[in-house]
């Protein structure tokens, strides 16, 4: 360890060895570990407001852990109905907008590394990329108003003769997972296109010269060596989108309340920062906790996802 | 089964570049064939369209005498051995050589008792558990060749399979290759371009330059009756001599060159014929040249010794000849006896007439 940092120093000169690691440190422990340690903290907390902080007044409690399963100290013996209903329901739309992103940019990432070429495939990254210099809350918005009920996914259903009236996507969440699948589509094929650019055409070659089919080409040959990518991918999109909140504040259905929603009015509309901080923990700890398990399930290693 | 493949009149352009032109080859079936030629001049074009990556721009290829037009590489009776071998890093040995069978639906018994007999055939019994990266190069070598077989292709196309390999180790995957080809009697196809490669193991070479094939024939055809300039210079060490043809009587060509006169014998293709007037070259092995030590030898001259080298079982000579300083290239084999010649020794030198040939001047192998 003494020597690893020596021969940090020694490679990359002081000045700069002390530059990246007091950025990277002060990033690292400012940004990241000291508010989340602010926010256990008031989450372990009585809800005070702070010229009580430190007094008797700001003890140690788990109620607002209990508030999430059981609700209010008064309604005992019953679950959180609403609150658990929406926690849930986001993870499963959050797995949900995962798997629909990996089925869109799965073809697109093994098309840009390994079928398209020169310009146009340059073309195509270039198609991908700009729309997202456009604001999320801008972009979000223009998702709205191409599901609305007089937008143009409607208007040409009508026209066409599919539907008779419009079809609120709305409403239906379907404009909600379109926005968020959209949102962090760039996530999932960027990984999963290095991984494949890295696969020895070769290779491809001799399964199809071996009598290999298209689809097992893809199960045994491709999607193993892309594995790392795509569970980088999917974590990165998983993650962001059960933490979103522009989309779905925007464009969730009015009956439809997003996890990250509740999160925001407990620090923001009920005053209540401890119970907004136990609940952005629990959203915190049990998405690691998914992502850890589903990587054990298919066997990817930490390790492999940092190449 | 061995099947024989026919190439009639292939073209194949990528743009307005032309990578084969005007090929016609029929290998027979069992035959193991090479395509010899420097890179770049088409020999693996030539072989991606004879697996099905590629599609010929004109002409047809046929395989058991069917024309594989329309035909994908999955549903050709080819294999193909690639370069970098390809193995399947993911996969353990055994699957990586049954492969063509797990695509075929073969149950897994079945696939590991084909993979055992396999593993048997290329001398790595019980190796199957292993993964790719744990076996040396030539062990990858013969997985890759066993996971070809698996697919019981008809032809077996190889693509500068050995030329990853070190030097021993190459000579000796050439003797393994040649024998695995006669125990499976399959029809190989060969590409390379290392000409003891193509002359060891071939029974028959086609030589390519530019998209052309310049002359197709056994082994020792090819080295000791060149067809073109190129064939010559390409195939094995030769020493050339520029000049101009005196006159032709009875399939000797007298030509007169900076270095004298030498008289040649010329090819015996129709095609490339030398008539008086022509320039030509002559090409002379140099095994050919002998010392004189006073007798008479059909074409002589006076050299000066630059350099030696010793290889072991012979002695190679670089000769200045007097009349015009050009080096020239003599080698003798080692008896025992002799001894490095001193620069500056006057040696007379001499090569008997059938052992020179005259060629239209044309273009050389990139030295």
């Amino acid at each position: 360890m003494v020597s690893y940092w020596k021969n940090f120093f020694l490679k990359n000169g002081t000045a700069v060895a002390l530059f990246l690691i007091i950025s990277v440190g002060v990033w690292l422990f400012m940004m990241i570990i000291l508010p989340q340690l602010f926010m256990l903290d008031f989450s372990i907390r009585a809800n005070v407001p702070p010229p009580k902080f430190g007094t008797e007044e700001h003890y140690y409690t788990l109620e607002h852990y209990r508030y999430m399963l059981f609700g209010s100290a008064q309604a005992s013996g019953t679950f959180n109905v609403i609150d658990l209903t929406v926690f849930f329901r986001t993870i499963a739309a959050a797995l949900f907008v995962t798997l629909i992103d990996l089925a869109l940019c799965y073809p697109i990432a093994y098309y840009l590394a390994h079928v398209a070429t020169g310009g146009w495939s340059r073309l195509m990254v270039l198609s991908l990329i700009v729309p997202f210099w456009v604001n999320e809350i801008l972009r979000a918005f223009a998702f709205k108003i191409i599901f609305g009920s007089t937008g143009v996914i409607n208007n040409v259903l009508i026209a066409i003769g599919i539907l008779d009236s419009p079809y609120d996507f709305i409403r239906n969440d379907i404009a909600l997972w379109a926005g968020l699948s959209y949102a962090f589509i760039l996530l999932m094929i960027f990984p999963i296109y290095n991984a494949i650019e890295s696969l020895d055409k070769n290779q491809i070659e001799a399964a199809r010269d071996l009598g290999s089919s298209w689809v097992r080409i893809h199960r045994r040959i491709v999607i193993p060596h892309a594995k790392p990518g795509i569970s980088s991918g999917c974590t990165m999109v998983f993650m962001l989108t059960a933490g979103a909140l522009a989309a779905p504040q925007i464009l969730g259905g009015p009956s439809s309340l997003w996890f990250t929603q509740i999160i925001y009015q407990g620090f923001n509309q009920a005053g209540n920062w401890a119970r907004g901080s136990a609940y952005a923990i629990i959203l915190l700890i049990s998405c690691i906790v998914l992502v850890l398990v589903i990587m054990k399930i298919f066997k990817v290693r930490f390790g492999e996802m940092m190449k | 089964m061995s099947a024989d493949v026919r190439l009639e009149d292939v073209w194949i352009r990528f743009g307005d570049f032309v990578a084969a032109r005007e090929i016609n080859i029929h290998i027979q079936g069992g035959e193991f064939f090479t395509i010899l030629g420097p890179s770049g001049c088409g020999k693996t074009t030539l072989l991606r369209a004879v697996s099905g990556f590629l599609t010929p721009s004109e002409g047809n290829v046929l395989i058991g005498g069917e024309n594989m037009a329309g035909i994908g590489p999955n549903k050709r009776p080819t294999a193909l051995i690639f370069q970098n071998l390809a193995l399947f890093p993911l996969m353990t040995i055994w699957e990586n050589i049954t492969f063509s069978l797990e695509v075929r639906g073969a149950s897994k018994q079945e696939r590991r008792k084909r993979a055992d007999e396999l593993l048997e055939l290329i001398a790595l019994p019980g190796q199957g558990e292993k993964m790719v990266n744990e076996l040396s190069g030539g062990q990858k070598q013969r997985v890759a060749i066993a996971r070809a077989l698996c697919a019981e292709p008809e032809v077996l196309l190889l693509d500068e399979p050995l030329s990853a390999l070190d030097l021993k180790l190459r000579q000796h995957m050439r003797t393994e290759l040649r024998s695995i080809q006669q125990q499976v009697g399959i029809t190989f196809i060969y590409i390379t371009h290392d000409q003891g490669e193509a002359l060891t193991m071939s029974d028959n070479v086609a030589v390519m330059r530019e998209g052309v094939v310049e002359q197709i024939s056994d082994g020792t055809t090819i080295y000791d009756e060149p067809d073109t300039a190129f064939v010559a210079s390409f195939v094995g060490e030769n020493n050339r001599f520029d000049g101009k043809v005196s006159s032709v009587s009875e399939g000797i060509a007298t030509v007169d060159t900076a270095e004298g006169t030498i008289q040649a014998r010329v090819s015996a293709n129709a095609d490339s014929q030398v008539n008086a007037g022509d320039d030509a070259f002559v090409f002379v092995r140099p095994e050919a040249i002998q010392f004189i030590n006073g007798a008479t030898v059909d074409n002589q001259m006076n050299t000066k010794v630059y350099h030696e080298e010793f290889e072991g079982h012979f002695w190679q000579i670089f000769l200045d000849v007097d009349e015009s300083q050009k080096r020239i290239k003599m080698s003798y084999v080692n008896d025992g006896a002799t001894r490095a010649h001193a620069r500056g020794t006057e040696l007379a030198i001499g090569f008997p007439m059938q052992s020179a040939i005259a060629l239209p001047q044309g273009e050389l192998a990139a030295e």
